[in-house]
């Protein structure tokens, strides 16, 4: 019964467009501080280009930075990445029926803002057909993907070329706040952010991250049962 | 800097980007069209927030510039970062309040 425009690539790019205004920094800034950490172009661009992922990207070199074992490094990245295991579950009932190879591509184009834009759009557009939607999902991954690369590229090359008075030490802290800050919705993500800073700073003597991972855990735990509590509370 | 061989470098970038691929390909590719039980997804909305404060807090609480001691223009920059986020919804927004405290801080403060 919808009247609605068939779902185009051109529209996955317009919806795309804005982010760009994020994406670009953002890229630039790991670019940044990927070099002056001490990775090289190729070790720069490869991650940005696999990993397309800027939290668990800054988490990776700041946990090598920390001379952290291999295992712990990957452990905590990986962590930081989970949340696409939601998003990877909810694009399964609009693009569940493409074939493996194109949904491999989307799964390696699954960021935030492709994930966030795709449910939004395929959630109000449910009867659109697959073609439509896979076209307005890579719409939106070519705008926000090459702009990632290529702000990455042009911070890794601008990088080893910033004095030491631009205090770029505290990019990375500002940025993950930065980043966090916005998600802070409720008070259950309030209540899981500050059982992370606690128990974070209270088990920073565990050994190679250790603690950070405990106090994830507990935040989770902490942020769920919040919001189970307010849930309930809230209906009953 | 960062201590790490190359090929342990190496060795991270792809393990990482491998992981990340299986995590986004996970319902997608493999598990297919099965609901995930309640607690877990709602978990799983839960990891930015569970993680990213508590890497952040060492840095800001005890930055390496400083040999680990509490700075006032790190605080106040963290500070202005986290109100700016939470007020504005603007990740642009934050890094611009944080980055332009911090430079001022350390203007003013030496």
């Amino acid at each position: 019964m919808s009247n609605d425009k068939p779902l185009t690539f051109g529209q996955g790019v317009r919806a795309g467009l804005p982010f760009v205004l994020v994406i670009g920094p953002f890229g630039l800034l790991f670019g940044v501080v990927g070099s002056e950490a001490g990775l090289d172009l190729a070790q720069v661009m490869t991650m940005t280009f696999l990993v397309i992922a800027g939290a668990a990207q800054f988490a990776a070199v700041q946990q090598m930075v920390d001379n952290a074992p291999v295992i712990m490094v990957l452990v905590t990245s990986l962590a930081v990445n989970l949340r696409m295991a939601m998003y990877s579950a909810s694009m399964v009932p609009h693009l569940g029926e493409a074939p493996l190879w194109k949904r491999a591509l989307v799964a390696h184009f699954l960021v935030d803002q492709t994930a966030v834009l795709g449910i939004e759009r395929f959630e109000s557009r449910a009867d659109a057909p697959l073609h439509e939607k896979l076209a307005f999902f890579f719409g939106v991954a070519l705008v926000i993907a090459p702009f990632w690369y290529a702000a990455t590229l042009a911070g890794a090359v601008v990088g080893s070329r910033i004095p030491e008075s631009f205090a770029l030490d505290f990019a990375v802290p500002i940025t993950f706040l930065a980043m966090i800050a916005p998600m802070v919705k409720s008070l259950a993500h309030l209540a899981a952010a500050i059982t992370s800073v606690v128990l974070a700073l209270l088990l920073a003597w565990m050994p190679y991250g250790s603690g950070l991972l405990l106090a994830a855990l507990a935040a989770m735990t902490v942020g769920s049962l919040v919001e189970v509590a307010r849930t309930r509370g809230g209906t009953a | 800097m960062i201590q790490f061989s190359d090929p342990r470098i190496w060795l991270v970038i792809v393990l990482l980007g491998a992981g990340t691929f299986l995590i986004r390909f996970s319902f997608l590719g493999l598990i297919g069209n099965r609901d995930l039980p309640g607690w877990l997804l709602r978990a799983l909305r839960f990891t930015p927030v569970a993680i990213i404060p508590g890497l952040a807090a060492p840095l800001v609480l005890w930055p390496a510039a400083t040999g680990g001691d509490p700075d006032p223009a790190r605080l106040s920059a963290a500070s202005v970062t986290i109100a700016v986020g939470l007020l504005t919804k603007n990740v642009l927004a934050a890094i611009v309040g944080g980055a332009g405290t911090l430079y001022l801080m350390l203007w003013l403060v030496g």
